[in-house]
Formats: structure tokens, C-alpha cells, sequence
């Protein structure tokens, strides 16, 4: 196993520079340098020779990928502005953002409130989307069964915008039973989870107890589940011992891939209620065209899908005995 | 109180719950007791209502956002969407920096906060500075030289002594005087992730040294001022002293402390200890007013060198995240993701709140506080809230003390009475909401491109040219920006006559301030003039009813924006039907705003819109706007339609170093009815700022051109206390409704999971 996980840790390399190609392309496609140093000037009084000074300050003064001045060809590839800012970012020195603040720091300070968000929301939500889809499942063909799936495909389709909405007018504004936004100190700090939490697990509900109910029932209908119940066995006990654990592939497949990304916070929820998290940092980034930023964020979350990817390999091994990572 | 509850007949379940002074006893008495499911979840339910219910006989809030401590205190609550960029005021520029700063730092000039039009005050200076010039030899000029022999000014700004720094650790010293934390090693910046982990500090007293130290800083060749430019025109040799600055900061290691003190600018001069000149070239009488800007704060060196250590830097101390003045407030948490809170400098000078103000202004209260010291209010919270929606609802349930209005709450806060005056909704008066209004000292317009041959001067002869200004002046009438300002601004603005915004020196009200070329003055007001005089200029202008004579070719000209949403495509909407009233064809053409602005540089637009907010309260800083040499295209200034009239041009150069006073108020006049008559723009509107205001927050007299407004305010604690308990008194039958409903499919539910599981065993 370790040797699987080395070398898909190699693999990982040229999958991380496509990406960083990747971004670094389709961000220099809609801002230019110019661009960007206007942005971080402001409107007023800006001219071409504050322009050109930010731009050699901050390294945006080369050629984006290949630079025909230099006479020797690594320097034409090395001595532009895809190199010099993607190559740090291997080392994890992600450089400091436009505004001249570090970037390693920035992140370091906003991955707790992400995390104070997105791992109830994960954990709760695993339980709770399981336990409904079981009791579909128990229930199934029965008027508990259909309504749940009425009401897991209501809840599919309203947007995720809606139940931040409507938590806040009636949670917030209408009942004044938690903060309609904010983020507290490590003593009051539930108060301001609550809503989030109860958003973050409502809002993937609909599409996730149906996944796993799909996932059940198709277990359901297997051989070693007659056999379970023609021994004798309870239907609780058929559920929980023998489906739930059958169904740990699938299961394992959704979560575990998620598991790193919830660092990466989310973009909606923390942006309504005033989070100070990763996914906050993002937004902000792309709207003050920092590009500094903007490529940190996305190199950090394909480095961290891809850790997801490789947990989720592992975690194979540990739900299902016959399989093997060669 | 006492109730009795029976679940089922199968089940019966008896429970009682009494209250007595605040506390709640229950007593269940199960009469079936083998169910052990219906038991256990009827007790959860009971315990979580019971725990409602105490909760609630406490009286307390839960909503509330902030900790107890700071409710108590003498605390404004604001809020900021956008976080500050800079919070160094060389480089500090944005509205969303200078709320902060401008608390923080003392330029020695300031804006007298109730007087209009606005006056220019002393803020750490003695008085006003002593302005001599002097000619090109040297030689001191009178007042009645003529301006073209003014070479050189020369600015004397004498500061109060003993106005002391807020505490800091960069000031700190030991017993014997050494500096604590000017040289710190790696152990000691391990321990420090914000200045308050240091464990010392100090203060000093403010020195004219400081404010040439900062002028210094402008040319820093690791900042970026965003004024250097404009400064390097005017003060003698800041051009050469950042080119100076550059050589060295090129010899030496980048993270080197750059001491601007063993440099010196030649055109900045110590006097004594609390006295400093500036020479500027030529005569720049606005020059002032800059004066009163943060980029003309103090910056002691002391600061400035503590701050440049690269381990600081590394961990986002610098002084852009950490200013430190000797303003009435210090910042004592910066955490622009989620607040900043400004808290009283406990060493800030002495400073009175103004006695004197406008008529009316005691009426209004804002005058009751007269002599007191400032500041009033102890600490400013400051939230981040990037959404409009819980920013609203937070403003009514009182946790913030003022809010703007959005168009979409507009019609909730304000109802315009008969006469058309804005007044807050009953809903609002209720709460003793009040409505402050003033008009910005801003312009939004619509520019034509002067370069373009069809509505600029880019036509090939004099005639083209004529024809162009005859097509701009009947789309100036066409554009009915009343209609606008009433349906997309609700009502929120003043259509404009000129560049000039009210309230600015230079500008002129009733019919002196009337555009005659797309108004007539009846009963008292101006009138839009009938379209009909539009048509008939469209016709002098070579296009009858929107057909070009030339060719035939129905009339297409070309918008340029950067509208995206659904709100910009009804303003488009609008924006075609005014240009259709002449059978003119517009044609919009929308871009991003990074391919929009490149346009503009470029000149390839042909109309657009655009807006000024003014730097200072003069003239000078609209019409600037519209002078020749400050065109975009080729010159890279901030004359975004490319305007250039040589007689506008001259009589601008000639306001410009004048003196206010009746003749430079002609000469403005003359400068305006040029620019009416050419239309460059359609002149658009002024807009008036809304802002609604809690019945405890007072003292507040909103304008746009002083930021340091924060030590006049003033808060009424105890009310906004009792008002946040009376509207946000927690509403808990909702929860008992979802429990109980809860139970309810809980029950047969799990009554049908027993009989299966029975079944099944069976």
C-alpha cells in the first residue's frame, strides 16, 4: 500500500501544474497585469508610471509563459511569470497576496472558522442523511417512504440560496432565535454555528439521503440480505450489521473524497453569514483579481482533492478486506 | 401553572408541568412504563421544552452578536463590506480604508464638521498655514504680483505641542532609555502575532519631524502612493528624491529598513521642533486641502522602523495593517475578515465639540453637546457583513446603529410625502428610526468620446464638428434624467446642470446654476425642454428624425457598459427608449469591466457612463475632469471624454491659481456655460445619500468629504438596550411546535417499527 500511495503521490505532480497551467491561463485570459495593478491602485490618479512600478514590485513585469529575450532556452521558460510564482507554490511558500499580506498566514487564520463550519456539517450531516435513508429503506413501499422521497426531491430542488434566506428570516429575524450572521470568540461561538450547521446539512439533504437510499435499497435485493432475514434475524439488525456495512464502498466513495476539500470551506454560506473562512478568502480574491490568491486557493484544493482521492483508496482497504492497493 | 398532556389510550402517558417563580418542576408519571421508546422521546421533548422555557424566563436575547461587555459599553456598532486594502495612509485611498484611518491619523488640517459650505479647520496645527510665494530668483511676492510670477509657494504649518502618539510598543524603552523592541531576534517575534503581545509600550510627543518623515514616505520606492504622481508635480524635488530613494533601496537587501531621515527632500524643511515647510511650484492654492487628508498624517520613525522587520512582515504586521496615530481612536483588533474595533486613544489631545454650526443645526440637536471633549463614544465596532439581507435585518433588530438603504428595502424604510419630501415609513417611525439625507459631493454622467467622428469633434471640418454638438446637446435633452433618478435611483439624486456638485465652491443654485441648453426656467424651477427642441437640433445636425441626410442610414450609436444583472438590462432598457424618442438606434455593448476601462484608455468608445467622487470641496476637482492636457487618450489622465477646449483650457489654468472670490467665481461660470454649450456630457446627476439612524445614535451630520467624523458621534446605550431586549425577545413556540409535531410522526413511526420488528421474531 505504501508503495500505491508514492506513486500516486508522483502522479499527483503533473495533474497539480495542468491545473496550475490550467488557472494560470484562463486568469491572465480576462485580466492582463495592467489589469490587476489597476485594480490595486484604485481609479484615481492612476498612471502608466505606477502601473509599471507595481507591476516590477510584484514580479508582473515578465512575459506570462515564454520570454524571447532571454537568450538561453531554460531562461525563456524559467524567467516569466507562470515559473516564478507556480514553482514556489510546490514548496508551499505561496508568497504574499497583492495587498502585500502573507498568504500562508492568511490561510492559516482562516481554515479554523471553515472547519468550525464544514465539520458538522459533514459528520452531522453523514449521520443524519444515513438515518433517513435507513428509514426510508425500512420503511420502504410504505407511506413513510414515499413521502420521504416527496420531500427529498423537494428539497433537491430549491436552491441553496433560498434556505440561507429563509434561516435567517425566520431563525434569525422572525423568532430571534440565533444571530442572523456573524462569527463569535471561542465562548459564544455555537450560537452563530447553529444556522449554518442546520443550512449546510439541509441544503445537501434531498440529493444525499436519496443517494444513500438508492445505494441501500440496491443492497436490499441481494442474496446474503434473504439469507440474513431466512436465519432469523431482525430487520434492525439486517440494516445496520449486514446493509450499512455492505454499503460502505459507495458511502466511502462521496465522503472521504470530501474530506480534505471541507478545509476549503464554503462559498455561499460563509459569505451570508460574514464567516471569515477559506471560501470567503476565494470570493474575495476573484473579485479584487488577486491572482496571487486565486491560484494559492485552487492549487491548494487540487492538492487536497487529490489527498481526498488517495484517503479514499485507504479507507477501501479498512471497509472491505478483499481489496488490495498494489 | 399546572397542565395535564395524555398522548394516547394505548400509551397513556401522564405528565404535569408546573412553573413557579422562573423555575419549572416537571413531574412525569408514566402509567405504562414497558414502552421505552415513547418514554425516552417524550422525556427529550419535555426536557428540551423545559429548557426553552427556562431559557426564556431569563428575559435574554439570543440573538444578539456581540458579548456582553460590549453591549454594556459606550460602543457604536457600525459594519464595512468591502475589506480595507491599505490601512497606511500613504497608500490608503478607498472609502473603505479612510473610515478607519482617518480616525487614527491627524493631518494638522480638518473640516469644521457642522459648517457649509465646508471650512477648513486646525486639527494638531496652530492655525491655518502662512502661505508665502516666492518668484523664480528667490524673491518673496505680494499678494497683488500677478500670478504667472509666482514660481514657488511656500506652505508653514506650525503643529500644538505636546499631542502624544496612542501607546505602541515601537515607542518603548527600558530603564536606560534603550529601545525594547527595535531589534528583535527570532525568539522574540516567535512569541508575537499581534502588537498587543508585546508587553511594553510607550508614547512620544508629535514632532513636525514626523509629518516631513511621512511626506518622505510618498515616494517610497516599496509604496505606492497612489498620490505620488500628482505630488511629484508640485513639490519640489519629490520626483529626484524617489528616484534617489530607488538607487538606494537597490544597493541594500530588501528587507532593509529604509530610514528616509538621513535622506533629505529639498522641498521640505524642518523649522523647529513643531514647525515644518513645504515648498510646492507655482501657485496651487487646492494644495490645502490635501492638507487634511490621512496622506499628510504623522508617521513616526520609530513605527515605521519596528514594522520593517522581515519576521513581522512575514506574520502580517506592517504598518499597513497596523496604523498607529495620535487621533482620538486606536485600532485594537484588526480582523478585516470578520471586525475591527477602534477603541478610545487614551493620550489624544485636547479637542472640543464645535459651538458654533448652520441654522439649524441646534434645532436638530447637534449642537447640545457644545464644548464637551472628544471623543464622545468609547469604542466603534465594526462588523464585516459582505450581504445586503442580513445587514437590513440586523440594522432593525438594533444590533448596528445606522445602515444605508438598498433598493430593494427602499420601500420598506421611506415614503415620499405630497410635496415629495422623504420621510421614514410609520414602520420606521415606530421604532424612532430617522432619515438623514445629504447630497454626495459627486457626479455620475454620461460621457461622449470627443475623439469620435460622429458625436465628438473628430468630424473633418467645422461643420462635422457643429453637427456633432447639435446631435450632443438633443441627446442631452432626450436623456430625461429625472425619470431616471425617480424609477432607478427612487428618487435618490439631483439631475445636474454642470459638473459641479452642490454644496461645492463653484457651484451655483436656482437659476444662475440652471443649464440653459436643456432647461427653461418656469414658475420658479427648471423644465426639461420639449422634446420637440431636441428634434429640431437632431434635424440641424444633419440626422431629421434620426435619418442621416447623407446617406439615408437610419442613426446607430454605440453604448458602452459594463452592465451585467437583471436591474442593468431595465436601465438599458430605459437608457434605448430615451434615444428613441429622437429615432436614434442605440446600440449597447457590454463588457467586463477590465475590457470597458482599456476602451476608455484607448478611445474606443463612443458614449459612456462614468463618475467622480470629489477629493476635496472645490471646483477645481470637477473641472479638472474635463481639462485638455488630463485627457485619457495619450495624456492617461482623468478626462474620460477626451474634452479639449483651448478657451476652457485657459480660463482652467487661471482658476486654478486663483484665489476664491467673486472674479475666479465668474470665470467658473464662464467655464461652465462653455462646457454646457459644447456637452461633452449629459450631465447626470448628483446623488443623495440615504441613511437611516437609530433614535439612540446622534450628533451625526452625514457629508462625503470628511472622514474623521467618529469623535462627534454619540450613543445612547441604555436605549439601544432596552430596544434590542423589547424587539428581540426570543419567539419559542416554534420549537415547541417542531417537537411536538416531531413526536407526532415519531410515534407511529416507531410504533410500526416495534410491530415489524415483533413480526419478524414471531
Amino acid at each position: 500500500m505504501f508503495d500505491y500511495v508514492i506513486r500516486r503521490i508522483f502522479y499527483a505532480i503533473p495533474i497539480l501544474i495542468g491545473v496550475n497551467l490550467i488557472t494560470f491561463v484562463l486568469f491572465f485570459v480576462v485580466n492582463t497585469p495592467d489589469d490587476m495593478a489597476r485594480m490595486q491602485l484604485g481609479i484615481k490618479h492612476v498612471t502608466p508610471e505606477a502601473i509599471e512600478k507595481w507591476k516590477s514590485d510584484k514580479g508582473y513585469d515578465k512575459p506570462l509563459l515564454f520570454n524571447e529575450k532571454e537568450e538561453i532556452f531554460g531562461r525563456k521558460l524559467t524567467n516569466t511569470i507562470f515559473f516564478e510564482k507556480s514553482l514556489a507554490m510546490f514548496l508551499f511558500d505561496f508568497g504574499q497576496a497583492d495587498d502585500g499580506r502573507d498568504i500562508a498566514q492568511e490561510m492559516k487564520s482562516r481554515m479554523l472558522p471553515s472547519l468550525m463550519v464544514a465539520i458538522p456539517v459533514f459528520f452531522l450531516g453523514l449521520v443524519a442523511y444515513v438515518s433517513f435513508a435507513l428509514l426510508m429503506v425500512f420503511f420502504r413501499a410504505t407511506y413513510i417512504d414515499f413521502w420521504g422521497v416527496v420531500v427529498c426531491i423537494a428539497l433537491m430542488s430549491i436552491s441553496g440560496l433560498f434556505y440561507i434566506i429563509s434561516g435567517q428570516f425566520l431563525l434569525g429575524k422572525l423568532w430571534h432565535l440565533v444571530p442572523i450572521s456573524g462569527y463569535g470568540n471561542r465562548v459564544d461561538i455555537g450560537k452563530f454555528l447553529i444556522l449554518p450547521v442546520m443550512i449546510g446539512i439541509l441544503s445537501s439533504a434531498g440529493s444525499s439521503t436519496r443517494w444513500y437510499r438508492t445505494i441501500f435499497l440496491e443492497e436490499m435485493n441481494k442474496d446474503y440480505v434473504r439469507t440474513a432475514r431466512a436465519k432469523g434475524l431482525s430487520e434492525y439488525l439486517v440494516l445496520f450489521k449486514h446493509v450499512l456495512r455492505n454499503a460502505m464502498i459507495p458511502i466511502l466513495t462521496g465522503a472521504v473524497a470530501v474530506v480534505p476539500l471541507l478545509f476549503m470551506g464554503s462559498l455561499l454560506i460563509e459569505s451570508f453569514f460574514g464567516i471569515p473562512g477559506l471560501g470567503s478568502y476565494t470570493i474575495d480574491a476573484i473579485n479584487s483579481q488577486d491572482f496571487a490568491v486565486v491560484r494559492s486557493m485552487v492549487f491548494l484544493g487540487s492538492m487536497l482533492y487529490i489527498v481526498g482521492l488517495i484517503l479514499t483508496d485507504i479507507s477501501y482497504t479498512l471497509a472491505d478486506p478483499r481489496i488490495r492497493l498494489n | 401553572m399546572y397542565g395535564e398532556l395524555r398522548l394516547s389510550k394505548r400509551y397513556p402517558c401522564k405528565l404535569s408541568v408546573s412553573v413557579r417563580r422562573g423555575e419549572v418542576t416537571r413531574n412525569i408519571m408514566m402509567v405504562k412504563k414497558n414502552d421505552f421508546y415513547c418514554n425516552k422521546i417524550i422525556l427529550i421533548a419535555i426536557g428540551m421544552s423545559g429548557l426553552l422555557l427556562l431559557s426564556s424566563c431569563e428575559f435574554s436575547v439570543w440573538n444578539n452578536p456581540y458579548s456582553q461587555n460590549d453591549v454594556e459599553q459606550n460602543v457604536l456598532y457600525s459594519v464595512f463590506s468591502e475589506r480595507p486594502k491599505h490601512l497606511d495612509p500613504v497608500q490608503s485611498y478607498s472609502s473603505s480604508e479612510i473610515q478607519f484611518t482617518a480616525q487614527i491619523y491627524e493631518p494638522p488640517l480638518q473640516y469644521h464638521y457642522l459648517k457649509r459650505p465646508f471650512s477648513l479647520i486646525p486639527a494638531t496645527a496652530t492655525g491655518l498655514p502662512t502661505i508665502e510665494y516666492l518668484d523664480e530668483n528667490g524673491n518673496f511676492l505680494t499678494d497683488n504680483d500677478a500670478v504667472e510670477k509666482v514660481a514657488y509657494s511656500i506652505y508653514q504649518i506650525s503643529i500644538l505641542p505636546g499631542i502624544l502618539y496612542q501607546p505602541h510598543p515601537a515607542f518603548a524603552k527600558d530603564a536606560q532609555g534603550h529601545w525594547l523592541y527595535h531589534q528583535l531576534n527570532e525568539q522574540e517575534i516567535a512569541k508575537i502575532s499581534t502588537p498587543a503581545d508585546f508587553a511594553q509600550t510607550g508614547t512620544r510627543e508629535l514632532t513636525a519631524e514626523d509629518y516631513v518623515y511621512q511626506i518622505k514616505r510618498l515616494a517610497h520606492p516599496r509604496l505606492h502612493s497612489p498620490i505620488f504622481e500628482l505630488m511629484a508635480d508640485y513639490i519640489v524635488g519629490l520626483r529626484e528624491y524617489a528616484a534617489l530613494l530607488k538607487q538606494i533601496d537597490s544597493s541594500t537587501l530588501p528587507d532593509n529598513y529604509l530610514d528616509l531621515r538621513k535622506h533629505a527632500l529639498s522641498g521640505v524643511e524642518i523649522v523647529d521642533r513643531h514647525t515644518y515647510r513645504i515648498k510646492i511650484k507655482g501657485k496651487y492654492p487646492q494644495f490645502v486641502y490635501w492638507l487634511a487628508m490621512p496622506f499628510f498624517a504623522p508617521i513616526p520613525w520609530e513605527v515605521d522602523l519596528l514594522y520593517s522587520h522581515p519576521g513581522l512582515i512575514k506574520k502580517n504586521l506592517t504598518l499597513d495593517w497596523y496604523p498607529v496615530g495620535t487621533g482620538p481612536y486606536m485600532l485594537t483588533e484588526n480582523n478585516p475578515n470578520l471586525r475591527m474595533v477602534l477603541e478610545k486613544n487614551p493620550n489624544f489631545h485636547e479637542e472640543r465639540y464645535p459651538a458654533d454650526g448652520m441654522p439649524g443645526d441646534e434645532e436638530k440637536g447637534l449642537l447640545e453637546d457644545a464644548g464637551k471633549k472628544l471623543p464622545l463614544i468609547d469604542k466603534v465596532i465594526f462588523t464585516r457583513e459582505k450581504e445586503n439581507i442580513p445587514r437590513w435585518n440586523k440594522f432593525l433588530q438594533g444590533y448596528y446603529d445606522a445602515a444605508g438603504i438598498g433598493s430593494d428595502s427602499f420601500d420598506q424604510a421611506v415614503q415620499l410625502t405630497g410635496q415629495g419630501e422623504a420621510v421614514v415609513t410609520e414602520e420606521m417611525a415606530k421604532q424612532g428610526i430617522r432619515l438623514e439625507t445629504t447630497i454626495a459631493a459627486s457626479t455620475y454622467y454620461m460621457g461622449f468620446n470627443m475623439l469620435d467622428p460622429v458625436v465628438g469633434d473628430g468630424g473633418r471640418d467645422v461643420k462635422e464638428r457643429e453637427a456633432a454638438r447639435k446631435l450632443r446637446q438633443a441627446i442631452a435633452i432626450a436623456v430625461d434624467y429625472e425619470e431616471f433618478i425617480s424609477i432607478f435611483a427612487n428618487g435618490r439624486g439631483l439631475a445636474a446642470h454642470g459638473p459641479i456638485a452642490p454644496g461645492i465652491i463653484g457651484h451655483r443654485e436656482g437659476q444662475a446654476g440652471m443649464n440653459p441648453v436643456v432647461y427653461d426656467w418656469v414658475d420658479g424651477q427648471p423644465k426639461r425642454k420639449s422634446i420637440e427642441v431636441a428634434k429640431k437640433l437632431l434635424s440641424e445636425a444633419g440626422y431629421p428624425n434620426g435619418i442621416n441626410q447623407k446617406n439615408g442610414a437610419p442613426l446607430m450609436l454605440y453604448y458602452d457598459v459594463t452592465a451585467r444583472s437583471a436591474d442593468d438590462k431595465s436601465k438599458l432598457d430605459w437608457m434605448r427608449k430615451q434615444f428613441q424618442k429622437l429615432n436614434i438606434q442605440l446600440i449597447v455593448r457590454s463588457t467586463d469591466y477590465n475590457r470597458f476601462q482599456d476602451k476608455i484608455r484607448k478611445g474606443n468608445a463612443q458614449i459612456f457612463e462614468w463618475g467622480w467622487n470629489a477629493d476635496y470641496p472645490d471646483a477645481e476637482n470637477f473641472l479638472f475632469l474635463l481639462y485638455g492636457p488630463q485627457r485619457k487618450v495619450g495624456n492617461s489622465g482623468e478626462n474620460a471624454a477626451n474634452y479639449d477646449n483651448d478657451e476652457y483650457n485657459q480660463l482652467f489654468e487661471k482658476m486654478k491659481n486663483m484665489n476664491n472670490g467673486p472674479q475666479r467665481q465668474q470665470i467658473i461660470d464662464r467655464m461652465v456655460d462653455i462646457l454646457r454649450n459644447d456637452a461633452p456630457w449629459l450631465w447626470g446627476y448628483h446623488p443623495k445619500d440615504f441613511g437611516l439612524y437609530h433614535a439612540w445614535y446622534q450628533n451625526v451630520k452625514p457629508n462625503r468629504i470628511s472622514n474623521n467624523t467618529m469623535k462627534y458621534f454619540k450613543i445612547d446605550g441604555d436605549l439601544r438596550q432596552k430596544k434590542q431586549r423589547e424587539w428581540n425577545a426570543p419567539v419559542i413556540a416554534p420549537i415547541l411546535v417542531f417537537s411536538i409535531l416531531l413526536l407526532a410522526v415519531s410515534v407511529p413511526a416507531i410504533t410500526a417499527f416495534r410491530r415489524r420488528e415483533r413480526s419478524a421474531t414471531v
